[in-house]
């Protein structure tokens, strides 16, 4: 088959591995978002991250990843204290909170592509990709500072994984037994900027939100235990993200990120539709026990 | 009418068309619905464009418009069967719906009228040279007459919905039970929302719809209480907004659409500092002036409390005060100059004595509140 | 008393008729099977404990909810034709207080439902709710934004909406819940007041102290109906433990002792 020979190729190796690092690690990680009912926020960390990456670029003049990557990191926090800010301290609610910093913040980031894009040499740095991602554009060692960040928070997600489940499942609760909630919070929230931050490259800003919340939702569809829930979002994460690489490796004219949302959201379909299937087949199965 | 003009006013018609479906967005906590609107409806576009062989608004706006619809159906289909939460359930279905839309377009329609950064930016300063046909009769700018109808529409759907909007708005129950169908007119305003998005997508891209929708609206949530002025506030930030970003985006040789939407998270700003009813200058003055009223009072009372025990003179000394309350001394020293600037304290030879005022200020306190010496002697 | 509730066969001249009511939540009933008779000009409680479906019940009573059995009718009539001779007022948890509308802005949304569509309210309907303000003593409030006022004076406001709604039928979930003591019995007057001119209050309650104080016809609710009639038959220790099972509350054993006092004295009731 073709795209088996891909698999030999080296770079294409490492693309397909980081993209499925990445979507496996944001499986995990979105679990906790959607059963805190954050869902969304990864989608407008992602657009805060934009304007991030137009200013490091634009004020160093260098277009290496872990310069971007910072900018983005940076201006994802800001936008993530914006949030609080505004849902905390004033009458505006979450949803238009989360609104109004993710339009906002893409605005301005539009503002100064333009300003790149008049730049002679524009083309070449190629922020665009991190719009709706372009993983096939990865380099070798761009797939390993992918990895390495994708490791860090998996591990920092192993480690603290009880905290984090009851964190979501009952603050109040966790917040009696006298751990710092805030802190924990804050933690996951910048567990999801980094995981935005990696997953830009792979998926982009617009279609980020559906890499944390799909998988998620789609294992919840066939486990009611979270471990189980965890492990079988990053299953979904992984798959989609290597499908969606190799896809749109086999051909340039194809961006990575609605590949991998269209796997992600055909898994996902499947699974509320078995789920389904099941609680139909488990009622009419309790009724004919009633009758007999 | 010269070229810029088109592209101004395309922007500021367009603002006012989505500040009023958007405040209602807003209010009924569903302003991330307008982000999932204006990202869905791009398969319809697409949709439009396969049908007509082309660019053809009209059919693109029904493609769009029913995908829009459907849209919204499948987040209440998710919600409700299948218990998926609300925004969970908008974070699956646009993202997917948006994917399909730009895969066409990559595979399909790459580098034609219809490309991907359109979709992301619009393309307001193509505004100017696409003209309205009507057989022979040249009309002017399309863009002109599709947001100023649009413009229009949603103001005549607001003004004349405007009563049963704010009912099932801010009390659907009740709606329900007046017989105004709390669901027809969410579905009303959704179709609203959607051809909206539509006309404001081909001018501003699927993101910055959003600010158009969700930020004049919030900005002028935080100006008023008063719900009529809050329609026409929202109409006012987004055109202002449109004029700002407009002069700034000609300034800077920027993204027009950009300028704007920056230009009304940059008034947004602005309200949320320094609105005076909702601002965060407002409600810090407000905070400090309570503090103050409320150390006044304990300052009474604790006069009042060694007032009626012989031989303790020392402890009214400004000093003494400020170390018994626990007050820095700036704060015993603000507390005590307000105090005296209203009559209630006054200061001879280094001691704090009660006025008459004070006095009786200080017996109908503790008279009302039963704790008011306790809290004197704390 | 079981009889004052059961399907009958002159169900004239009730207000409030529910036959066979259920309504379920996710797969799982929160009311079920409830049949229950309110005659006009009586102020009845809804009681049970948490998670009896008190509010559902009352959501079904409206028609706000979709019945998975059963049927309901107001004056004989289904609630969907008798939507104007019903007045209401929602939990005061479920209110958005930061809503950009004044005091009056919501006791004219009373108003609406006679207006019917695209109708705007005039001088008449403005009157009116000024009026209604009154009655609850709220006239200096009327240009106040809901959120600044307390919680009584909120409760008040939203009273004087039901009172624009000039309804036959008023329900009222919790009206007593974050108010001062003050209001409540404001409230219980006017509640009364209404009785008097023959209009039928009902309220879901839930303090078992007070209940006796304020109401005449009783329904005791815990997903199925426990016993529904005239309140001095109902309120009966039998029914409290039904009522309440293994929960019993500390004002349950009051009356349990004020019971057993009685029986000292006077013949056992039951």
């Amino acid at each position: 088959m073709a795209w088996l020979s891909l698999l030999a190729d080296y770079t294409m190796r490492n693309v397909v591995l980081g993209s499925a690092l990445l979507g496996a690690v944001s499986g995990a990680l979105g679990c906790f978002a959607v059963l805190r009912r954050q869902g969304l926020l990864g989608d407008t960390l992602a657009h805060a991250a934009l304007p991030g990456i137009a200013l490091a670029y634009l004020l160093t003049g260098q277009r290496a990843l872990p310069v971007l990557l910072a900018g983005a990191a940076l201006s994802g926090w800001l936008g993530t204290a914006a949030l609080i800010y505004l849902s905390r301290a004033t009458r505006i609610k979450e949803d238009s909170a989360l609104g109004i910093v993710l339009s906002v913040s893409f605005a301005v980031g539009v503002v100064l592509l333009t300003f790149i894009n008049r730049q002679p040499q524009a083309r070449a740095v190629g922020l665009e990709r991190f719009l709706l991602g372009q993983a096939a554009a990865l380099t070798a060692d761009q797939v390993e500072l992918m990895a390495l960040l994708s490791a860090g928070v998996l591990i920092v997600l192993v480690l603290g994984y009880k905290e984090f489940a009851l964190l979501a499942f009952d603050a109040p609760f966790a917040a009696s037994l006298g751990w710092n909630t805030t802190a924990l919070s804050l933690l996951l929230t910048t567990l999801i900027v980094i995981t935005v931050v990696v997953g830009l490259q792979a998926v982009g800003v617009v279609l980020m939100a559906s890499l944390l919340i799909a998988p998620a939702v789609a294992a919840r569809q066939w486990t009611d235990r979270l471990h189980l829930m965890v492990w079988l979002a990053a299953a979904f994460g992984a798959i989609s993200g290597v499908m969606g690489a190799w896809l749109s490796a086999s051909d340039r004219g194809i961006p990575t990120g609605p590949v991998v949302v269209l796997v992600l959201s055909a898994i996902t379909v499947v699974s509320l539709v078995v789920r389904r299937v099941r609680a139909w087949l488990a009622r009419r199965a309790a009724k004919g026990e009633a009758e007999r | 009418m010269s070229a810029l003009l088109v592209v101004l006013l395309t922007g500021v018609l367009t603002a006012i068309a989505c500040a009023l479906p958007g405040s209602f967005l807003m209010l009924r906590r569903l302003a991330m619905l307008s982000d999932a609107i204006s990202h869905a409806i791009l398969p319809g576009i697409v949709l439009g464009y396969f049908l007509a062989k082309g660019p053809n608004f009209a059919l693109g706006l029904l493609g769009a418009a029913s995908v829009a619809i459907l849209t919204v159906g499948l987040i209440e289909l998710l919600q409700d069967v299948s218990n998926v939460a609300g925004e969970s359930a908008i974070g699956i279905v646009f993202p997917a719906m948006f994917a399909l839309g730009v895969l066409t377009i990559s595979r399909y329609y790459a580098n034609v009228h219809l490309d991907t950064d359109a979709v992301l930016f619009g393309n307001i300063e193509f505004a100017p040279f696409e003209s309205l046909w009507v057989g022979e009769h040249h009309l002017g700018p399309q863009s002109l007459w599709v947001t100023g109808g649009l413009a229009l529409l949603n103001a005549l759907f607001v003004g004349l919905l405007y009563k049963e909007l704010q009912l099932a708005t801010f009390d659907p129950a009740l709606a329900a039970t007046s017989g105004f169908s709390p669901r027809l007119l969410h579905y009303a305003l959704m179709a609203v929302v959607a051809v909206t998005s539509v006309a404001a997508f081909t001018a501003v891209g699927s993101i910055l719809v959003v600010a158009f929708m969700i930020v004049p609206a919030a900005t002028a949530y935080l100006l008023t209480d008063d719900l009529r002025r809050m329609l026409v506030l929202a109409a006012g930030c987004g055109v202002a907004s449109a004029v700002i970003g407009f002069v700034l985006a000609l300034a800077l040789d920027a993204s027009v659409a950009g300028a704007m939407a920056s230009a009304s998270g940059l008034l947004f700003v602005t309200a949320a500092l320094f609105s005076p009813s909702h601002g965060l200058l407002a409600r810090a003055r407000q905070l400090r002036r309570q503090r103050l009223e409320f150390a006044t009072e304990t300052l009474l009372l604790h006069l009042r409390y060694h007032e009626t025990l012989p031989g303790e003179e020392h402890e009214l000394e400004v000093a003494h005060l400020s170390n018994e309350l626990r007050w820095t001394p700036r704060f015993a020293q603000r507390v005590i100059a307000h105090a005296q600037r209203s009559g209630l304290v006054q200061r001879t030879n280094g001691h704090l004595a009660l006025t008459e005022a004070g006095r009786a200020v200080a017996e109908h306190l503790s008279a009302r509140t039963g704790a008011g010496l306790e809290r004197a002697r704390a | 008393m079981k009889d004052d509730c059961a399907q009958s066969h002159s169900d004239h001249g009730f207000a409030i008729v529910a036959d066979d009511v259920t309504v379920t939540y996710r797969d799982r009933p929160a009311v079920q099977d409830v049949d229950l008779r309110i005659p006009p000009g009586r102020l009845a409680a809804i009681i049970g404990p948490n998670g009896a479906g008190k509010s559902t019940l009352m959501k079904a009573l409206l028609g706000l909810v979709p019945l998975a059995a059963g049927q309901v009718s107001i004056f004989g009539q289904p609630v969907a034709r008798q939507r104007r001779r019903i007045g209401y007022v929602p939990q005061r948890s479920s209110v958005d207080w930061d809503f950009p509308a004044t005091a009056l802005d919501v006791v004219m949304m009373g108003t609406y439902g006679q207006l019917g569509w695209l109708k705007r309210p005039g001088p008449r309907e403005r009157k009116l709710a000024m009026q209604c303000l009154d009655a609850v003593g709220m006239t200096a409030f009327a240009d106040r934004q809901i959120g600044q006022l307390s919680g009584g004076q909120q409760q008040r406001v939203f009273l004087a909406r039901a009172l624009a709604q000039q309804a036959d039928v008023y329900f009222l979930d919790e009206p007593f819940v974050g108010v001062d003591a003050v209001t409540e019995k404001a409230i219980v007057e006017l509640l009364r007041a209404l009785r008097d001119q023959g209009k039928t209050v009902v309220v879901v309650h839930h303090d078992l102290d007070s209940a006796p104080e304020y109401f005449d016809w009783l329904v005791l609710l815990n997903v199925r109906l426990i016993a529904c009639g005239d309140f001095r038959q109902v309120f009966t220790i039998a029914n409290l433990r039904r009522t309440y099972g293994g929960a019993m509350t500390a004002s349950i054993r009051h009356f349990e002792w004020l019971e057993l006092e009685k029986h000292q004295t006077s013949a056992p009731i039951s």
